[in-house]
């Protein structure tokens, strides 16, 4: 059992509906609000630990409720959104919503991603060892390994390596990676980027053409898992 | 019809007034020889054919202006407008006469014409109307049908299904909702570039990556067996809108699969042109005939005797999304069979990621 909420704010009646059904059967709790205004209110009122929000509302702009929510809302807020908007996507993750989805969705998609968000918020940061499939990185040690051998990774790969890994199954935009590994006035360079995570790949992946671990977010970023 | 100076009114009538006086004069010099009568008669000849290319107020003013020449210079007396025989005045009367019949009767002939092909073309823009009309809605409304059926079905309380049944009915709606999110995609895309507001946003791309994760994202796992793509790691990055770029790649795909047989392949190559990227999609179907290579980029447009199922929009989207980046898109025929849409994008490249790691 899980009791965890979730709220869902989407002035689609049809769209609620359906997200109900599917979440409750994972048992989740749900609540609903059909309106900006009311998602904020039942928000602060219900605390609940994780928030659907769509950006087409009929009264608050979207971006604007997701501002307002991010200022005491603690808990991770996914986006739901329409094709074809990879600005509005940047933007809503760079004001700090966890994740995205774009509509139509594959339900099985919505509850890997609400699952992924919901772990994300727990995790405790003190872990210093990541594990997946068959790559580890020692934090305390520094050290990157693919199926137990050790493998040798410049300084500026390994923090790129460790700032996506420590955010496993987030989507981090090209820009706030570029700020982080290189600096505020790096955020158009997107090339190095593209370089760096193509090193990266040849290194961690078992096949580079088909990453696993790192996932182009297209148009957007990148997403580590 | 008429070459561009002929549009211009006063070109019009510059062009009748000197052509009469011209005439005139030459004839003026040699009524000697041929007398009046003939004069009036290769004027009037002249008229007719103004009237065959004109409108009528140029071709009026010209049979008016040709009337008082020929009466003041070569109806006797010469140099004045009086005429003092009756044969003369008749004539006169009757030169003026034929002409100005001769120009509305010619002007309302044309006019009819005119109208006629408006109505032929105004039935050709409805005949079009109708084809897109019947193709889109059986397009839409097959996978609508096919949702409401299944529903249906699978609401009946009546109805006895096995478990088997009933995963069919839900894999038809499957196809069903696949096939009409897919073509409302295309409507979309096809209005926002009718829309004209479409703005590429050119980023750097790593073209082997965005291939391959367009491949596996948007084609089911019989499409992507289907599908050979050669990853070629001498390619520089390319900056260029991956969206734009993605929508390009996957309208020609998606068409060369669906036009070829199931069990062929289709293959894409990428390559770097000078300042900009080469793409080259290549079936093994039946390619198109080779008088029809030139329409496959109209929208809507499909080959005669295809078989159901698509509206026509796949590659004039292509088309539009490649002038988007001010690309060019072209289609040809292979030697070895099948058809090849190639496009290319001027963009800048970068072979940054060519260097020995630091």
């Amino acid at each position: 059992m899980n009791n965890k909420t979730i709220l869902i704010v989407d002035d689609e009646s049809q769209i609620r509906k359906l997200l109900e059904i599917n979440l409750e059967n994972q048992d989740y709790k749900v609540l609903m609000a059909s309106t900006g205004e009311e998602g904020i209110h039942m928000a602060a009122s219900h605390q609940p630990d994780l928030i659907l929000l769509d950006l087409g509302l009929p009264d608050i702009n979207g971006h604007e409720v997701l501002k307002q929510l991010k200022t005491w809302y603690m808990k991770p807020i996914i986006i739901l959104s329409v094709q074809n908007s990879e600005s509005d996507i940047i933007k809503a993750l760079d004001n700090g919503a966890e994740d995205y989805l774009c509509k139509p969705f594959r339900t099985g998609e919505l509850l890997a991603r609400i699952r992924n968000a919901m772990r994300h918020a727990e995790v405790n940061n003190h872990d210093n060892k990541i594990q997946t499939g068959l790559l580890s990185i020692d934090l305390n040690t520094r050290t990157v390994s693919v199926d137990q051998e050790i493998i040798k990774l410049t300084s500026t790969e390994y923090q790129l390596l460790t700032l996506l890994a420590s955010n496993q199954g987030k989507v981090l935009t090209h820009q706030f990676i570029l700020k982080q590994i290189w600096g505020p006035s790096f955020v158009e360079e997107t090339q190095y980027l593209r370089v760096y995570i193509g090193q990266l790949r040849k290194k961690i992946e078992i096949n580079s053409n088909d990453p696993k671990h790192i996932v182009t977010e297209s148009g957007v970023g990148y997403r580590f898992f | 019809m008429l070459k561009s100076p002929f549009k211009s009114k006063s070109f019009v009538f510059a062009f009748c007034f000197s052509t009469v006086i011209i005439v005139s004069t030459l004839f003026f010099f040699s009524v000697g020889f041929v007398g009046y009568h003939l004069v009036a008669l290769v004027l009037l000849m002249l008229l007719s054919v103004f009237a065959m290319l004109f409108d009528i107020i140029p071709v009026i003013s010209a049979a008016i202006l040709s009337a008082l020449i020929w009466n003041y210079f070569f109806i006797p007396p010469t140099f004045t407008f009086h005429i003092d025989n009756a044969e003369d005045n008749l004539l006169f009367f009757m030169y003026f006469l034929i002409a100005s019949i001769n120009a509305v009767f010619t002007y309302k002939i044309r006019k009819v014409h005119k109208q006629n092909a408006e109505i032929e073309q105004e039935k050709n823009v409805l005949k079009l109307y109708d084809t897109v009309f019947n193709s889109l809605s059986h397009e839409l409304k097959t996978p609508v049908s096919v949702l409401i059926t299944g529903v249906e079905t699978l609401k009946d309380s009546e109805a006895v299904l096995s478990e088997k049944q009933k995963q069919n009915v839900l894999e038809e709606m499957d196809i069903a909702s696949n096939r009409l999110n897919h073509q409302i995609e295309n409507l979309l895309n096809m209005s926002r570039l009718e829309s004209g507001f479409l703005e590429a946003r050119p980023d750097w791309c790593d073209i082997n990556e965005t291939v391959n994760s367009l491949i596996k994202k948007l084609f089911n796992s019989d499409e992507q067996n289907r599908i050979t793509f050669k990853i070629n790691n001498q390619l520089p990055l390319f900056k260029l809108d991956a969206g734009f770029f993605g929508l390009i790649l996957f309208n020609l795909v998606k068409n060369a699969l669906q036009y070829s047989a199931s069990d062929k392949k289709v293959n894409i190559a990428i390559s770097a042109v000078e300042s900009s990227v080469l793409v080259e999609v290549s079936d093994m179907g039946n390619g198109f005939p080779e008088t029809e290579l030139q329409n496959v980029f109209r929208k809507f447009y499909r080959l005669p005797n295809t078989k159901t199922g698509g509206t026509g929009l796949g590659l004039s989207i292509a088309k539009g999304f490649t002038e988007a980046q001010k690309g060019s898109i072209k289609i040809e025929n292979r030697m070895e069979g099948g058809a090849k849409v190639s496009f290319s994008i001027p963009t800048e490249v970068s072979f940054v990621n060519q260097l020995k790691n630091e």
